[in-house]
């Protein structure tokens, strides 16, 4: 295997843990499970949010230099690392909110960050395979 | 440097749903994993994350399925690589795969059944089919992207 298919596999792989932990985020956030869901699913949510995240990003980076067709400076790949970092934004207090309700935000407003995180990544999926501009 | 393969435009919508599914698969799949898993080794709210993992898996991973397995014949039969290996692989472990899933959801109802007693025997029978598709979707994940022969 080629550096290249490598980083691909690698890269894929992180977007479906990114995408795992944002799906269990939801079970939580949108459910009215109890504590033993929460204590459950919270540790996974965001083991697989927040290491899925950086995987994308830097493995994605990685991608884009090792690429001849591609720059890191690229509008589409700028466009992705916008809504990464909006999706990272809105992924503390939502981490936070899933693994103690009572510190985190108020329930309402977990749902509305979640449903950032979930625009912003299905953003980056219809980024990163239509690749507009490239 | 690597030279990128530029995909012509008519092929990114059915990737786009065959990625997407496939995605939405493998998170329902974790989801019944951690659920169902927390179930088997804890007493308390055990019935509650049977049930979890049972919606999870009649909600989430058999819908995703069918946009997966849907996507991937769009895309195959506009890119024409019907007897490429990786193809092959790919369709071994996707209807491979329903069985299984399709095993997994018929013993998660049968652990939902045990009221107090949930989830039992059938709950650790999902937990190693579920860890069996998660590996084998990442074997999935690594020939699609790396396309080996």
């Amino acid at each position: 295997m080629s550096l290249y298919d490598w980083l691909l596999f690698l890269h894929v792989a992180a977007a479906f843990a990114l995408v795992s932990g944002l799906a269990t985020f939801g079970v939580l956030v949108l459910g009215d499970g109890g504590p033993a869901l929460r204590r459950a699913l919270a540790a996974p949510a965001i083991a697989l949010w927040n290491a899925g995240g950086i995987g994308v990003l830097v493995l994605g980076l990685g991608l884009a230099i090792d690429v001849d067709a591609y720059q890191p400076w690229d509008g589409w790949i700028l466009g992705a690392i916008v809504l990464w970092l909006v999706a990272s934004g809105v992924g503390g207090p939502l981490s936070r909110s899933v693994r103690d309700p009572s510190a985190g935000p108020a329930p309402e407003r977990a749902r509305l960050l979640f449903a950032v995180a979930a625009g912003a990544t299905l953003l980056l999926l219809v980024d990163m395979v239509f690749k507009p501009g490239a | 440097m690597t030279l990128a393969a530029v995909r012509p435009g008519g092929w990114n919508l059915p990737l786009f749903v065959h990625i997407g599914g496939a995605m939405l698969l493998v998170a329902a799949l974790v989801v019944v994993a951690a659920a169902m898993g927390a179930a088997v080794r804890r007493g308390d709210g055990a019935l509650e994350l049977t049930r979890v993992a049972y919606r999870a898996l009649l909600l989430g991973v058999l819908p995703a399925y069918v946009v997966m397995r849907g996507g991937a014949e769009w895309i195959v039969s506009k890119e024409g690589v019907e007897d490429a290996s990786w193809v092959g692989v790919g369709y071994s472990t996707a209807d491979g795969g329903l069985l299984l899933v399709i095993v997994a959801a018929v013993l998660a109802w049968r652990a939902t059944r045990r009221g107090d007693d949930a989830p039992g025997g059938a709950g650790r029978a999902v937990v190693v089919l579920a860890g069996v598709l998660l590996l084998a979707y990442a074997v999935a994940i690594w020939a699609m992207t790396a396309k080996p022969g």
